[in-house]
Formats: C-alpha cells, structure tokens, sequence
C-alpha cells in the first residue's frame, strides 16, 4: 500500500512528453491557455502529440482533439508555435467545437 | 517549450515541491520558477498568487502576455491514529481532493475493515516517516490523544513547515503537550502552529462533526498557504 500522490505518471501528459522526446520523437505540447463558460477541461491541461499523430491527455472532453492533432502536426512542422480558439462562437463550431457552449484557448508549441 | 525545462519541472513535480512554466505568448519563450524564486514586477505579483492559488491562466505584465502554468504537489493529508473521527475524515478528505493516509501502530485499530480503501500503515509515525517523510503540501492531524504516538510526528510536521498542523485535546492537554515539545526542542513560535482545540468551532460533537471542522481548518489552512507569513514579515 505504497501508493499515495495522485501524480500518475503512467498517464500524465508531461511526463509522456518527456519520455517520447528521449525516445526521439519529435513532440508537440498543446496547452489550455484560457477558458470561458464552461470548459470541460480547466487551464493548464494538456495534450501532447508526437509527428505520427499518436496523443496523450486532453485539452477537452474529445471535442476537439482532432483538430489540435492536426494543427500541431503543422506546428511540428514550422516550429512556430500557435493560438488556437474554440467555441460555439467559432464559424468551425459546426465541425470541431465545444458542445458544452464554452470556448477554449489552446496553445500549440514545438518542443525543442 | 524547452526540452531541458520540461525535465527540470518534471522533477520538481516528482519531488513534490511546487514550480511554475511562465511562458511569453508573444515569442513562445518559457523559463522555470521555482516558489521562493524572487521574481520582481507585475510578474513577480502575479507568480506569487499562482503559486498561493494553484491556479493557471494568462497574466498582462510589462506589456507582454504571460501563460503561468502552476504545478502545486497534490495535497496530501497524513493522520496520526485510525480512530472514529479517522473514519470519516478519510472520505471526507478525498471528496474535497487531498490524498490522505493513516498511520496508527495499535493493529486493533487500523484494520482495512475499519478503513476501507484508505492507505493504512499499522506502524509507528517514526518506522513511516523514515520511508515517506512529510512535506509542505502535508497536513498533519495528530487525533490519538496518546503523547507516545502523537508527540514525534507533531515535532516532525512542525520542523518540516507542513501546511498545517493539528493536533486532538483539550486546553489542558494541549497545555501538557506543549510542555514536552519545548522538552524536545521546539520554540514557542513553532508550537504556535499547532491547532489545538484541532478544527474551525463550529460546535462540532460527533466525530464525523470534528472530521468537517477538522477539514474545514485544514482547506482554510492550504488556500492561505505564505500569507500569514507575509504578514508577519510586514509587522516586523
């Protein structure tokens, strides 16, 4: 019964991005920056994502993963980093929104 | 993000010590502060309330947007004795998201019937600590009345700076207890950490009563964390 802190490296985002880059990976971290109304995922969560489009962890409830995955593939890229926005109010809600009706900021960085 | 950045801030999480990724959005430059670190400006104020609140989110300072990205250790609870008022803090805690654990070396009383899903060492405070040591994000409620089995972890939250520290008793047996900690060591101001009568009064009768009062205090304890000390250093 020695497991007591409820960091879980097994399933955190950051640790995972570590390992991938030791592993050589190519690795993109993409981070909720802002939040408003209700958000299913709060500031701060992540999700990372390597160059084959594998990922780890959550920015919302699934909502709108795929389009991160796909932003950040670009990111991986260029190497530059960029702000996405999500919400009903985003001329793409009809495809990859927030059905919750809040609206995200994410962040998409390079790592390294 | 920087890959040498994301090794330091994982080992500062793995080592539970409280660290902050400041990234500038405008150029996507990031560094590492650590609490404690001295960071001056509107920066430095906003740093010092994230690190207090836990919170992250995105600041304006000199002119530039900043994403400070707060990892506190997760809360951890530690309480002295598998007693009844133990047996309602324990799930009570984990509702209010602090990991808790029980130490109590009188096999009679911690027993896995008696707690359920708790993690549970039927050892003394000293055989544990040696393996899993207190830090500042562990609050320590001393609840079995006995000086044997209190009294050493009490000195041990106090010497590490646990967030906070209660202990179980009356005036009169907070009163003798002070007296052997002052035996042992400890100044006066530390023992004036210690809270005791433990829990908020709130009239508090039944032991699931003085498990809220106790977890009450302990949460006003952990949002306040570096403020009180704050204050001291402005009266000084």
């Amino acid at each position: 019964m020695e497991t007591a802190t409820t960091l879980d490296e097994i399933q955190d985002p950051l640790f995972i991005a570590e390992n991938w880059m030791k592993e050589g990976r190519d690795v993109a971290i993409a981070t909720v920056v802002e939040t408003w109304g209700s958000a299913p995922r709060p500031t701060g969560s992540h999700l990372v994502i390597d160059s084959e489009g594998n990922f780890q962890g959550s920015v919302s409830g699934g909502c709108v993963e795929g389009a991160v995955v796909t932003e950040a593939l670009d990111v991986l890229e260029s190497g530059k980093p960029r702000m996405l926005e999500f919400g009903v109010a985003d001329e793409t809600a009809w495809r990859v929104g927030l059905s919750c009706g809040g609206r995200i900021k994410v962040y998409v960085e390079r790592l390294g | 993000m920087d890959p040498n950045l994301l090794k330091k801030l994982n080992a500062e999480r793995l080592a539970r010590r409280a660290a902050i990724l400041v990234t500038d959005l405008s150029d996507g430059r990031d560094r590492l502060v650590r609490e404690g670190d001295a960071v001056s400006g509107e920066l430095g104020v906003a740093i010092e309330k994230a690190f207090r609140s836990g919170r992250s989110g995105t600041t304006e300072a000199e002119g530039r947007t900043f994403f400070l990205n707060a990892h506190l250790p997760p809360p951890k609870l530690v309480a002295i004795g598998a007693v009844h008022i133990s047996q309602a803090l324990a799930p009570m805690a984990r509702i209010a998201g602090f990991d808790i654990e029980i130490i109590d070396p009188r096999t009679a009383f911690a027993t896995a019937e008696r707690f359920p899903d708790v993690p549970l060492f039927a050892e003394w405070p000293e055989e544990v600590l040696k393996r899993r040591p207190f830090d500042a994000y562990t609050g320590v409620a001393a609840l079995t009345h006995d000086p044997k089995i209190d009294d050493l972890p009490l000195k041990a939250a106090l010497d590490t700076g646990c967030f906070y520290v209660g202990a179980l008793g009356s005036r009169k047996t907070h009163a003798k207890r002070v007296e052997r900690l002052l035996g042992m060591g400890v100044t006066q101001e530390e023992l004036s950490r210690i809270h005791s009568p433990i829990g908020l009064d709130i009239g508090a009768a039944s032991p699931a009563e003085i498990a809220v009062a106790v977890l009450a205090q302990i949460i006003a304890a952990f949002r306040s964390r570096g403020i009180a000390a704050e204050k001291t250093e402005k009266a000084a």
